[in-house]
């Protein structure tokens, strides 16, 4: 039996901190070289693991991703190579969630997917483009083989929808903190605090904030009232400012990560 | 609610026949979409914001555009052709009636900026054109391929005092134009309107595009009826989004005996892999919001579509057109770079009308239709084509194509 989201943020609510959930894409630099990164993100101490399924079109995307994401399937990722990335990170004991466009997940099949993943030890799936009143089978799916449905809120999402949404979410609720794409910020978002507590306000899941967090100092932050702060884009930087070193990539991003823990830490 | 206007129409949520169409965005932009959705419908049912539109479409854009019969043509046919003439439309197209439609709604919902994607520019250079009309912001993104290729009207946004934005990601095309628009979208909504080009994307886009093309048929079939007593026995049009199209369709969608044929663009030939044919030769997926035809490989990634017509070079295709292929109401075939650069020639000799290549794709289907219901029915067959767009942009291709430019002939030196 795979670990839960459930579980990590159990034991992070324990420990009186948020958790650190963190992302990369699946086949950045290479299949063999993201399972790497990822193992040294858990090691460095990531609660939980997004793979992200590397997507022609992601317009939920900033460039940093996008470039990753791109070079990942010109490299020739392939949906089976996410399920392999995701049995290895989870392997770990890491519960480990997938991050996909919803093209990707209706091509391979929703009931097959869904299949899958749970047997790779995945934990579930995160939907930036897929929002409950569209994921009828994907829902079906997910509640059939017990997997997590973690849909996004985001600060324009009316009261109505916040309820439906978290409603719909098993896992933890994915709170976008800025009107915008992927992407390293220097300041954190005003709208996230509010987003948060309007959030809570319609469940008891778990609430993470992503979308522009790349400090400590900012996690720390962000920490201080979501219960999992995520981190994306500044993990992928790093990958891709050590493009021609990867072992000294590996040392920066546990770096980043145990600065990232240090924050979560502090809140 | 709007009224369903055919048995085709889509359900409220945006879904034709169950499946095809809805709206599979990032939760950011529903909010926005949903109020977009409400300001459609509160507008259609407004008669001064119709008659606004109507207005503005007559007085600045000249519709109803002309039906021509194509005498020549058609003897060379031998059956009779019409033409629906938008391509005497300001700025040469049936697409400055989308935007000035999305445009007026814009004004009405008190934003003041407007954004959209391009592919060869012609969804652009109407979309500056709309927002210097109505005086409001315009930015414009474009695939930097595009932006090469079609540097006359990236000039002409310029001069418009649109921004245009050259877009490298991806395959820097439209596709990842239109990518990069919902991601300044996604940052820009309250203030912002997205004035989508074609009759695809999320819901209310394919249904709200249709309702401000929709007078291309409107009219057509008024003065197709006034000029001749009868219905054509066939409509056609070219489809890459698809907005012309389902212009042209709607009006003749529950006239039965109507057969409507849509072309796609076939490329270097279905068979090569190189084409654009996505009805044809794509398989069901989500892109850019919608459930519709994609061109996908095995994992759903999006495939890159190729066509000598800028305007038609998309790997998806609007969802209304999905389920009209998947009901057989409409028939799309491919037709070839080949065929509809012959079709361009031949319009160009017999007629003194040089189409947009686009249109050109229905010319040529359009006449093999014709000569297949002249043989059913013999010379009275009527086929009425849509000639979308006027061919003035795509004379470097056509240049390149034919080798023309070149004198036929000189007069030697005297001696």
């Amino acid at each position: 039996m795979s670990a839960t989201t459930a579980t990590a943020f159990e034991t992070a609510r324990a420990e009186g901190r948020a958790a650190l959930v963190g992302y990369l894409p699946a086949g950045y630099p290479s299949v063999e070289g993201s399972i790497e990164a990822m193992l040294a993100m858990v090691d460095a101490g990531c609660d939980v693991i997004e793979v992200g399924l590397p997507y022609s079109d992601p317009v939920m995307d900033g460039p940093t991703i996008q470039a990753a994401a791109q070079a990942a399937l010109e490299a020739g990722t392939r949906t089976s190579d996410v399920m392999r990335v995701v049995e290895a990170v989870a392997a770990t004991g890491t519960p480990t969630v997938v991050m996909t466009y919803w093209n990707p997940v209706e091509r391979y099949g929703v009931e097959r997917f869904a299949a899958d993943l749970a047997a790779a030890g995945g934990a579930g799936l995160i939907t930036p483009d897929l929002t409950p009143d569209s994921a009828r089978e994907w829902i079906d799916a997910a509640d059939a083989h017990g997997l997590d449905k973690v849909f996004l809120v985001a600060p324009s999402s009316t009261e109505d929808r916040v309820a439906m949404t978290t409603a719909a979410c098993r896992g933890f609720v994915y709170a976008t903190a800025v009107m915008g794409v992927t992407g390293a910020r220097t300041t954190t978002s005003d709208l996230a605090g509010p987003l948060v507590a309007r959030t809570k306000a319609t469940t008891d899941l778990p609430v993470c904030v992503g979308l522009g967090v790349s400090t400590g100092d900012q996690a720390a932050e962000v920490a201080s009232y979501a219960d999992g702060v995520i981190v994306g884009s500044a993990f992928v930087r790093t990958l891709l400012d050590h493009a021609d070193d990867p072992a000294a990539g590996l040392s920066a991003l546990r770096a980043l990560t145990e600065d990232l823990a240090g924050g979560v830490r502090r809140a | 609610m709007s009224q369903r206007v055919s048995q085709y129409d889509a359900d409220d949520r945006g879904y034709y026949g169950g499946t095809w169409g809805g709206r599979f965005m990032p939760e950011a932009l529903v909010a926005a979409l949903d109020e977009l959705t409400q300001a459609w419908h509160d507008a259609m049912a407004d008669p001064a914001f119709v008659a606004e539109f109507e207005a503005i479409c007559r007085d600045y854009a000249g519709t109803p555009s002309r039906l021509y019969h194509a005498e020549r043509l058609s003897q060379q046919v031998g059956a009779r052709i019409l033409l629906k003439r938008e391509d005497l439309n300001h700025t040469g197209a049936h697409k400055i009636r989308n935007v000035l439609g999305q445009a007026l709604l814009t004004r009405r919902m008190g934003k003041q900026r407007v954004i959209a994607e391009t592919g060869a520019g012609q969804h652009g250079v109407a979309s500056a054109t709309a927002a210097a009309y109505f005086g409001l912001d315009c930015t414009v993104y474009m695939g930097s391929v595009d932006t090469r290729r079609q540097a006359l009207n990236v000039a002409r946004m310029n001069l418009l005092g649109a921004k245009v934005v050259a877009v490298d990601s991806g395959s820097a095309t439209l596709k990842d134009a239109i990518n990069e628009a919902l991601r300044d979208w996604v940052a820009s909504v309250d203030h912002t309107a997205y004035l989508f080009g074609t009759a695809a994307g999320p819901h209310p886009f394919p249904s709200m595009v249709r309702d401000f093309t929709r007078g291309i048929g409107d009219e057509a079939r008024a003065q197709v009826l006034e000029q001749y007593g009868a219905l054509p026995d066939a409509i056609a049009a070219c489809v890459g989004g698809g907005s012309n199209a389902i212009g042209l369709f709607t009006a003749f969608l529950d006239d039965e005996d109507v057969r409507i044929f849509g072309f796609e663009p076939g490329g270097d030939g279905v068979e090569t892999g190189r084409h654009a044919a996505t009805i044809h030769a794509g398989e069901a997926g989500v892109l850019h919001g919608a459930r519709t035809y994609v061109l996908q490989d095995e994992d759903g990634q999006t495939v890159e579509s190729h066509s000598i017509s800028a305007g038609l070079d998309y790997p998806g295709v609007g969802p209304q057109h999905a389920h009209l292929a998947q009901t057989g109401r409409a028939t799309y075939r491919p037709i070839t770079d080949t065929q509809a650069m012959d079709a361009l020639a031949l319009l160009a000799r017999t007629e003194g009308i040089i189409p947009a290549i686009e249109s050109a794709h229905a010319v040529a289907g359009a006449i093999d239709v014709a000569r297949e219901l002249a043989a059913e029915k013999g010379p009275g067959a009527t086929v009425l084509i849509n000639l979308s767009g006027r061919g003035d942009k795509d004379m470097g291709t056509a240049t390149e194509w034919f080798k023309l430019g070149q004198p036929d002939d000189e007069t030697g030196e005297p001696e």
